[in-house]
């Protein structure tokens, strides 16, 4: 039998940890909407940054300081990322529709590089990245472990600091126009290409701070980028394309689906139903749940 | 033409004269050439990027699983394809009404989907994972691949010259002009990838004995998705000759590398898809014509480029 005290505890943990997907669907959705980079390769930069994690602290250094030095380099790499090869390919693409796709292959090119990359440094073992496991509540059966306290509090915390940033700051706003209207921004006095560059970064960055809490959450390896880049997609989709606040409440609302079909179901049938539930959006609502219009 | 017929008896006699491995070789070549000429005549046309040929592909591994006592090969081929079709008609009438981001995120990990759910009823049904096939003569499935190739590329060469071809070619250049010009866009799209679809299930079908075991998460794979994209990407999607050539020299590569640099194999590729899309927008098979011209004009005028005219759409 089933306890009502315990469906509320696999919903609580799936809110707790639907956060990840929820950061995961930020950076995503700010790739795409300022960008128009469907970055297909986000899932893959969390993985990296998971297997530095892991590599970190096997030198010592704590898996929770792992981002402070994990998040500027991928940020870097994003940024390079769109300041040399998307960029390039904007300048040689006859129609916005063409350079949409050609990003898309390229970044399916990109993906492949990244994973196999990291492949040959880790090879495709798991690597027992867990920090912090032991449960200091419980709810029910379940027991609340204390890295998962932690993943809340640092994934809304980030997940709010950089909604209000978008928000309230000047680069924000110049950020949110150029999404908007790229042109028109441009002779509005925005640096456009500086603009779509930290955005790219920052998605990086988030997929970065991501990954450091997967790794801290489950043992990781080479191959889990391509799950994340799936659920990361659907998600944004969930939550309305290019809608920040929306992608991390369809984090959440994943994240309590992955624990119940988990559990009382299947762990084979998640992802089949996030598809069931993708689809019924895509058929009833297509701006996504939290879009406009 | 000649030339055409000429490949075919080459293909036809291998076996008679080569060993196994060879002929296994040439059969993969000839899959990869099936699944980079069938997912460019839709994604390279109408520039809707689908990630889903590995989808397509394992229905066909799986029909191929279901059915082997009960029908004969080609009678398989015909069912896997149709199954793909449907399939790709709902995946079509689902997401293509809608703007191609859509219809590219929901591909992308069709796969994934399909593979676990088929995975899950594989065990709560037939209480097993996994499939074994009878050993088979290689030459068996490398004329049925054949056979499937010229079917495909036959087809494809008139699809491209039809009106279904022109209209996705109009739906690629600009969408909203097309449907002004009366072209009802979404049917046109949702029929042509349906169609695209049918090779892709055949091709798993006819691939499916090769791989002697088989269940959801080697038929289901990723790579089936990788090769036919990347393949296009490489030979040329501009053409219906470009991923042809693109797809037989990415399978003769593969088969020869793979077994010792695995590895920097899929990672050299991933560099080489990225390097084409940057300077090479005609792929290897547009590199002919354009160096050709270029000599052409560096004999008359002394001044090469303007080879970007060829950019494909």
């Amino acid at each position: 039998m089933l306890l009502a005290e315990n469906l509320l505890g696999l919903i609580v943990l799936g809110v707790m940890g639907g956060t990840i997907y929820g950061l995961l669907a930020m950076g995503l959705s700010l790739q795409y909407g300022v960008c128009r980079v469907l970055n297909i390769t986000h899932g893959e930069f969390a993985m990296l940054a998971a297997v530095l994690t892991f590599a970190f602290s096997q030198l010592g250094i704590n898996p929770l300081l792992a981002p402070v030095i994990i998040g500027p380099i991928l940020f870097g790499l994003g940024f390079l990322l769109q300041t040399t090869l998307f960029k390039a390919i904007k300048a040689r693409a006859p129609s916005p529709g063409a350079f949409e796709g050609n990003a898309l292959l390229a970044a399916f090119g990109v993906m492949y590089v990244i994973m196999y990359l990291a492949r040959l440094k880790w090879g495709s073992v798991a690597l027992p990245s867990q920090y912090l496991v032991n449960s200091v509540a419980y709810i029910g059966f379940a027991g609340i472990p204390l890295n998962l306290i932690i993943i809340f509090a640092i994934a809304v915390a980030l997940g709010i600091a950089v909604n209000v940033f978008l928000t309230r700051s000047r680069l924000g706003r110049a950020i949110r126009a150029t999404g908007e209207d790229s042109a028109t921004a441009e002779l509005m006095g925005v640096n456009t290409n500086t603009i779509l560059a930290f955005c790219f970064g920052l998605g990086a960055l988030l997929a970065a701070v991501a990954g450091t809490l997967i790794s801290i959450r489950t043992p990781i390896d080479t191959g889990i980028g391509f799950n994340n880049t799936v659920i990361a997609l659907i998600v944004v989709t969930l939550g309305g394309l290019g809608s920040i606040p929306g992608g991390f409440i369809a984090g959440m609302i994943i994240g309590v689906v992955s624990n119940l079909v988990t559990f009382l179901w299947e762990p084979v049938l998640a992802v089949p139903v996030y598809y069931a539930m993708l689809m019924v959006l895509l058929l009833a609502r297509p701006s996504g749940i939290f879009g406009k219009k | 033409m000649v030339v055409l017929i000429l490949l075919i008896g080459f293909v036809v006699t291998f076996p008679l004269y080569s060993g196994v491995f060879p002929t296994r070789v040439l059969t993969y070549m000839l899959m990869c050439a099936v699944l980079a000429v069938s997912w460019t005549m839709f994604s390279g046309a109408t520039g809707y990027m689908s990630l889903a040929p590995a989808a397509f592909f394992g229905i066909g591994v799986y029909s191929m699983y279901l059915l082997q006592y009960y029908l004969p090969f080609p009678v398989i081929m015909v069912v896997g394809g149709l199954i793909s079709f449907v399939l790709a008609l709902l995946l079509g009438l689902v997401t293509l009404r809608l703007k191609g981001i859509y219809f590219t995120i929901f591909s992308f990990g069709l796969f994934v989907f399909i593979g676990n759910a088929v995975n899950y009823v594989e065990a709560e049904v037939f209480g097993r994972h996994g499939w074994v096939f009878p050993l088979l003569d290689p030459a068996i499935p490398l004329y049925t691949m054949l056979g499937l190739a010229v079917v495909t590329v036959v087809a494809i060469h008139f699809i491209r010259r039809s009106r279904l071809g022109l209209a996705m070619l109009s739906i690629g250049g600009n969408e909203e002009a097309a449907e002004h010009m009366g072209i009802n866009t979404t049917r046109i799209k949702v029929l042509t990838f349906a169609i695209s679809a049918v090779f892709m299930g055949a091709a798993g079908v006819v691939t499916a004995p090769s791989f002697i075991y088989s269940n959801a998460g080697i038929a289901f794979s990723s790579t089936y998705s990788f090769i036919p994209i990347v393949a296009a990407v490489f030979g040329g999607m501009g053409t219906l000759s470009g991923p042809v050539v693109g797809g037989l020299l990415f399978g003769f590569l593969q088969k020869t590398l793979q077994a010792r640099f695995q590895t920097y194999f899929m990672l050299g590729f991933g560099v080489i898809i990225v390097l084409v899309i940057l300077f090479l927008p005609t792929g290897v098979a547009g590199l002919v014509p354009m160096l050709r011209d270029r000599l052409r004009r560096g004999s008359k005028s002394g001044k090469g480029g303007e080879a970007e005219q060829y950019a494909n759409t």
